[in-house]
């Protein structure tokens, strides 16, 4: 059975007061994982069809497609867990 | 300068980063290396490889040879009287740290005052605020105008016979203003303190003159400057080091151990520099520095920085072009090394970083290990930097700008 470590690499905090998050997509699960995510999110807006702006379970963010995704707002591990989760599996 | 010739000499400039050109603007977090350095790191694991002193094989007396020539190499790039005045480190951090620990823990006592400067990195103000946690003494923090810049007054005005050392940036590594670091020697002395400078971001962009700023220390990290990560360089005065003791312990660092019944052990330190180097040193990541030394002598510091400066006024003028686009700090170029603070109206500063490298461009986001001065000074939550080296062309900044004004669409 899949899980969300089967496609995420790597989650990075960033640096600054706004403490968004950033998951990084395993290279090799990196298509198969953005077109999961676009499937199941609500599309705003988009650049060239190479950078997302999306909504889901009221929360929002920003996928590229170079394989990483950039989370606002979230207050824990396991929020944004369950969010992947909804997203990838 | 031939920088088409330069950006030969730089294999990983050949890459494509998501299908895109590698456009590297994120030299003021580290540079890229030539293949003049790796190969003098290859050529010494290859061929040349022991440890260093106290043996009398082949192997360890040539790896002495290059480690102690690399030494002397790097300590004329600074213009230090002496060889002996240079310690290898890890790098900028664990230089400061040498100082807040082996010089700090022996002579700042509750009543004395460490100043510092509101724009420093992190590593120019938590070994301080580790250490005055131990002796009990007071640090000040000067002011930094709105626009970046040092508040010189501020800084003069916090001296008092207190004051037992000021540690200053010579180059924000937020904004890139250059400081007059030689004003705040002299006035650090004429009070009977001590001057410590953050060079990591000059020493790779400019020439620094340790006896012409009369510096007491300078700490300055080899991979800022085309070298190897994990070497950099503590400058310190010869008869400040020889009165300093040992930051670590270990091998190298001592002349005897010697253990008698009844007396115990008895220790003689070793001479500066050796007694600040415990342990195995970095010896390839030495010779690797001494080679990017070279490779920055041959170009001329002064054309480094010339370089760097007409790209920062190009790149200025360009991303005023952008009307989303606010660029943070003084734009008087004069008194500027070749990065730009900027932040993009209504994206985080993360958010443009990942569509820059979404297009290959590498630039950085976040605080940048400046926290105070962002929220202290520039009042802002975090910002983007972007930072030029000698390989950087005003074509990869045009690229650079077309991004920006795409981004401006989102």
């Amino acid at each position: 059975m899949a899980t969300v470590e089967d496609y995420v690499a790597r989650i990075e905090g960033t640096c600054g007061e706004e403490k968004d998050v950033i998951v990084v997509f395993k290279y090799d699960k990196k298509d198969e994982a953005i077109a999961r995510i676009l499937k199941k999110a609500q599309l705003k807006n988009t650049i060239a069809g190479i950078i997302f702006e999306l909504t889901f379970q009221d929360t929002s963010f920003r996928l590229y497609s170079s394989g990483k995704a950039i989370f606002r707002s979230i207050k824990n591990k396991q929020e944004l867990n369950n969010l992947l989760t909804n997203l990838l599996l | 300068m031939d920088t088409q010739a330069i950006r030969q000499d730089f294999p990983i400039l050949k890459r494509q980063i998501n299908n895109n050109p590698l456009i590297y603007f994120d030299n003021a977090a580290t540079t890229q290396k030539p293949r003049q350095v790796i190969d003098a790191i290859s050529d010494f694991y290859e061929n040349h490889n022991g440890n260093v002193h106290r043996a009398v094989h082949t192997l360890s007396l040539e790896a002495t040879d290059f480690y102690e020539k690399s030494r002397e190499k790097i300590a004329k790039f600074i213009n230090a009287k002496e060889s002996s005045e240079l310690v290898f480190v890890r790098g900028t951090t664990e230089a400061i740290n040498l100082v807040a620990y082996s010089w700090g823990l022996s002579n700042l006592r509750k009543d004395d005052e460490v100043l510092v400067s509101l724009m420093e990195h992190h590593s120019n103000i938590v070994p301080w605020e580790i250490i005055s946690k131990l002796k009990g003494f007071t640090i000040k923090y000067a002011n930094v105008n709105a626009d970046g810049t040092l508040d010189y007054d501020d800084f003069e005005s916090k001296f008092s016979s207190k004051t037992k050392i000021a540690c200053l940036s010579h180059v924000s590594n937020v904004t890139g203003i250059i400081n007059d670091v030689k004003r705040i020697a002299k006035v650090a002395h004429d009070n009977g303190a001590l001057m410590l400078v953050d060079g990591a971001q000059s020493a790779p962009h400019l020439a620094v003159n340790v006896q012409d700023l009369d510096m007491d220390f300078l700490a300055f990290s080899g991979h800022k400057m085309l070298g190897p990560t994990g070497i950099g360089v503590l400058y310190g005065k010869k008869e400040l080091l020889e009165k300093m003791g040992p930051f670590q312990g270990g091998g190298e660092m001592v002349k005897e151990v010697e253990f008698s019944q009844g007396k115990g052990c008895s220790i003689i330190w070793n001479d500066s520099p050796w007694k600040f180097e415990a342990g195995t040193p970095n010896v390839g990541g030495a010779v690797g520095l001494a080679e990017a030394v070279k490779y920055l002598e041959a170009i001329g510091m002064d054309e480094v920085l010339s370089h760097e400066k007409a790209l920062t006024k190009y790149a200025v003028e360009r991303m005023q072009e952008c009307s989303k686009v606010t660029i943070h700090g003084s734009l008087d170029l004069s008194k500027k090394c070749g990065i730009i603070p900027f932040s993009v109206k209504g994206l985080s500063s993360h958010d443009v970083a990942l569509i820059c490298d979404n297009y290959g461009i590498m630039i950085r986001s976040g605080y940048h290990c400046a926290q105070p001065l962002h929220q202290q000074v520039l009042k802002l939550h975090s910002s983007d930097r972007a930072s030029f080296y000698i390989y950087n062309t005003r074509e990869e900044i045009d690229r650079f700008v077309e991004v920006l004004k795409e981004i401006e669409h989102f």
